[in-house]
């Protein structure tokens, strides 16, 4: 991702200060991790790379006591840099011995400021006064070793995402962590955030901090790790310096089998299907606004919508979901203007919508598969009669949905929330472009997938642009965006930018843009 | 140490075991109060047995009492699938009996179809309208409807006790505090001669039938359970959401008041403020014991009705108070929430944490 690749070969000689000696953890019949080694020395970073699901945040879980592991063990650096077995199942044994964890969801109290979220937990319950002289000199200190800087007067809610990681770490430190794990840290950052970040990782494994480092994305891990631990399926498949790593290999291996890129064929876009014409969404918090947004799509072109997350993508894709009406500006649909948007009129219309959350939008996880694919054409003729369920039609067309779509399943009638998260997106996917939809509305569509399915996904979606569907590509992950997108706008609070053809994009370029600078000003 | 480790897919034949094990579990564990009230406990359950299924007599008895307790249980159990919590089905029985009685006393006479179907409707919808207002609150304001059905109950229970004392009462009735009779046109007749078992039966049986095919096989009976299950994802797939749960919370209401029109016009005659001994609260055990199956709610209710009127035939011949029946059918209900749980989860013996080396 970035220049500052200049990760160090680890160091042989340094003390080990934590060691994950065959741990194995099972979830009923499920095995999330399967006698799992892991030794890290001082100074050092090692990052954990697997695709979701191959055991990664459990592994961190059991190190940090929030799960007990069914066999193995972990063991300790004491003071005396002897070896010790860390006691299961308790947070504060492993906060006592010096392991810091920063999970991809933050954990701050937002009507605090910095330094009360940073003190929070540390002082004792029952003093009546407060001394921060103490604690702002030793923050102070951590700053200024570490290169994290931030004003610790300020309050958490005022403070973008990537200074709010900052508190978490800073928090982490100030409790003179040994051992620091970072769960996913990059998820929400710009590509300029997280060089910052791995910059600041590096100053601080200097000085002597160990650091554990999730991700499941290569060409961090190559930026930030001296070592890489490679998990696939609950099991450590390799362990290798990252320093003259083939990239390729590393994909293999994380992935089990050679993933053939997906490969986005030239077409000519066609007629103009979506429109918004200075739409604005009137609401309290970025995340849920929209401010005089303008775009058009066309058939058979694929508009990525790149930003931060909470930089207003909520809106816009409540807004072409038939969730959210516009307050101001005009949406069209093939040359129609519309204004009664309800999701129904939508579907309606030929809006496939690919939610971003599955699990809580995008089906109902009680009811079965044939159900949740129906969910959305349950009252057309195809599937009812007199207000009476066609049993038979419902089921044959998830049959022939399960069948084309390769779902992986019990049958048509089992719980959709059975299903592993791929093959969800999969129903989510059948049903969505159901009927050849004009306008395909594609909200964070492989979040969370592994990269089969996130192939899939991907031919689905380029078919469907082939065929000439319109297609709005809401996402987080670059890689996606520059696989599948024509062109590229982005969200920074709550405005869209130009959309530039997808060529002419940097990285860095899109970093900036991502940032909230002007595009002419970086083209 | 036990700990619950959660089932990938709970066993069908678990989810039907559960209640059956939790109803058998709640009438052993009623030996110890029996026990300690000084009764023969052997004796005791024999002559409950017998109370309750020994006889002819007793066996409508049971079926007489478990006629409301099938219609507040569907009641409950159409509501609780739409995560609609009534718990006012109390109120909306009495409601619904009131209604009937306003309808049904003399204002207007007619033949018997006309007049019966007359008072189950006015009864229906006199308790539909008692849910209209905690479900709108519940959609529009997120007022937790737990809490505004069960204080309407009170409310239901003073205005009723204010139109028997006041604009409804009977000038005949020397003084008692209760409303003129129901016409026998507009009387549900009975179904068995001597004895309580009158045409409501028909009606809960029927409301059982419909509810059942109503949720499985229309489209009504989709969305109210897409709704209930997952109510943001039911909107974005387009559904209504307010029409859903105001159609699931009419329904309810009206299942509750049907059980007050024929305690009122099928078995009493004329409303009293004790016409029911909690019927609608004893819906809500008897729908947790039926898993919120429609058709498990008939069952639950004659088991229920049958533990009352056991415990009501024991209290008479071995003077144990009859209250015992409320602690077997409230343990029922604790059961039925731990054999749920046992459902969902497996307990498993942990290993005890090996701890080797302190640190």
């Amino acid at each position: 991702m970035s220049a500052v690749s200049s990760a160090r070969a680890p160091d042989p000689d340094a003390p080990v200060v934590l060691e994950l000696a065959g741990i194995t953890k099972r979830f009923g019949p499920l095995i999330a991790n399967e006698a799992v080694d892991l030794t890290l020395r001082r100074g050092e970073i090692v990052a954990l790379l697997g695709e979701n699901g191959a055991g990664k945040t459990t592994l961190m879980n059991i190190l940090f006591g929030h799960y007990v592991a069914d066999e193995g063990e972990v063991l300790v650096a004491g003071p005396d840099g002897a070896l010790v077995p860390l006691e299961p199942g308790s947070p504060r044994a492993a906060l006592d011995a010096g392991i810091g964890m920063v999970h991809q969801h933050f954990t701050l109290a937002e009507n605090l400021t910095v330094l009360d979220n940073v003190l929070l937990g540390t002082e004792p319950l029952w003093r009546p006064w407060r001394s921060t002289a103490a604690p702002r000199a030793k923050l102070a200190a951590l700053m200024a070793r570490s290169g994290l800087s931030i004003d610790l007067d300020a309050t958490v809610a005022d403070l973008t995402v990537g200074e709010r990681q900052r508190i978490e770490i800073l928090k982490a430190l100030y409790r003179d962590v040994r051992i620091l794990v970072l769960d996913e840290p990059t998820a929400v950052l710009t590509p300029q955030e997280s060089d910052g970040l791995f910059a600041t990782l590096r100053a601080l494994a200097d000085h002597g901090l160990a650091v554990i480092f999730i991700s499941h994305k290569l060409h961090e891990v190559i930026a930030a790790a001296g070592r890489v631990a490679v998990l696939r399926s609950g099991r450590k498949v390799a362990e290798v310096p990252t320093a003259g790593i083939d990239r390729g290999r590393l994909a293999e291996l994380m992935v089990g089998r050679t993933v053939a890129p997906s490969r986005r064929e030239p077409r000519t876009p066609g007629a103009e299907v979506l429109r918004l014409d200075r739409v604005s969404i009137a609401g309290a918090e970025v995340r849920r606004r929209l401010d005089e947004v303008s775009l058009t799509v066309r058939e058979g072109e694929i508009v990525g919508i790149a930003g931060v997350s909470g930089n207003g993508q909520t809106a816009l894709a409540g807004l072409l979901s038939g969730l959210l009406a516009p307050s101001a500006g005009t949406l069209a649909l093939d040359g129609r203007t519309l204004d009664a948007l309800t999701p129904g009129a939508v579907v309606a219309l030929g809006v496939g919508r690919i939610p971003e959350d599955r699990h809580a939008e995008g089906a109902v996880g009680a009811m079965s598969i044939e159900e949740n694919i129906a969910l959305e054409r349950f009252r057309s003729a195809r599937f009812q009669r007199a207000g009476f369920l066609r049993a038979k039609a419902i089921r044959d067309h998830a049959e022939t949905a399960i069948a084309a779509y390769d779902i992986r399943c019990p049958g048509p009638h089992a719980a959709i929330r059975q299903l592993s998260g791929g093959n969800m997106q999969k129903a989510i996917l059948a049903r969505a472009l159901d009927g050849e939809p004009r306008l395909v509305l594609a909200n964070q569509p492989t979040r969370g997938l592994d990269v089969g399915a996130v192939a899939e996904v991907h031919r689905r979606l380029l078919a469907a642009r082939l065929r000439g569907a319109a297609i709005v590509l809401i996402t987080e992950d670059l890689d996606e965006l520059f696989a599948l997108a024509d062109r590229i706008a982005v969200m920074f609070r709550s405005r869209l930018t130009e959309p530039c053809a997808a060529e002419d994009v940097t990285l860095k370029r899109l970093g900036l843009m991502m940032a909230g600078h002007d595009p002419a000003e970086v083209a | 140490m036990l700990r619950l480790v959660p089932r990938i897919e709970a066993d069908p034949k678990l989810v039907i075991a559960a209640p059956i094990v939790a109803a058998l579990a709640a009438l052993l564990l009623a030996a110890v109060p029996i026990a300690l009230a000084g009764a023969p406990v052997i004796e005791a359950y024999r002559v409950m047995a017998e109370g309750a299924l020994g006889s002819r007599f007793a066996l409508t008895e049971v079926v007489a009492r478990a006629t409301p307790l099938m219609l507040t249980g569907l009641a409950v159990a159409v509501a609780f699938r739409a995560r609609l919590y009534n718990i006012g089905a109390e109120g909306q029985l009495y409601m619904g009996a009131l209604a009937a009685v306003w309808v049904g006393s003399g204002r207007f006479d007619g033949p018997a179809p006309v007049m019966i179907a007359a008072v189950l409707v006015a009864g229906a919808l006199a308790g539909a309208l008692m849910m209209l207002g905690p479900t709108l609150l519940k959609v529009k304001l997120g007022a937790d409807e737990v809490v505004v059905t069960l204080l309407l109950n009170f409310v239901v229970a003073l205005f009723v006790q204010m139109m028997i004392e006041g604009p409804m009462k009977d000038p005949m009735s020397l003084g008692w505090p209760q409303t003129e009779a129901i016409l026998d046109s507009a009387t549900l007749p009975k179904l068995i001669d001597k004895t309580r078992v009158h045409a409501g039966l028909i009606v809960a049986l029927l409301a059982a039938l419909g509810v059942h095919l109503m949720m499985k096989h229309t489209v009504v009976g989709f969305e109210i359970r897409a709704v209930g299950a997952g109510p943001q994802a039911a909107r974005f797939a387009g559904m209504n959401v307010t029409a859903a749960m105001v159609t699931v919370g009419a329904l309810s209401g009206a299942l509750a008041g049907l059980a007050g029109v024929g305690e009122v016009a099928g078995l009493k005659g004329y409303l009293t403020a004790d016409l029911s001994p909690g019927y609608g609260y004893a819906g809500i055990v008897v729908a947790m014991l039926a898993g919120l199956s429609p058709l498990g709610v008939v069952i639950a209710a004659l088991w229920v009705a049958a533990v009352f009127v056991g415990a009501d035939s024991m209290s008479r011949s071995i003077n144990v108070s009859s209250y015992v029946a409320n602690l077997i059918v409230a343990l029922a209900l604790l059961s039925v929430l731990l054999s749920g749980v046992l459902v969902r989860f497996r307990l498993v013996r942990a290993r005890a944490p090996q701890r080797r080396t302190e640190r």
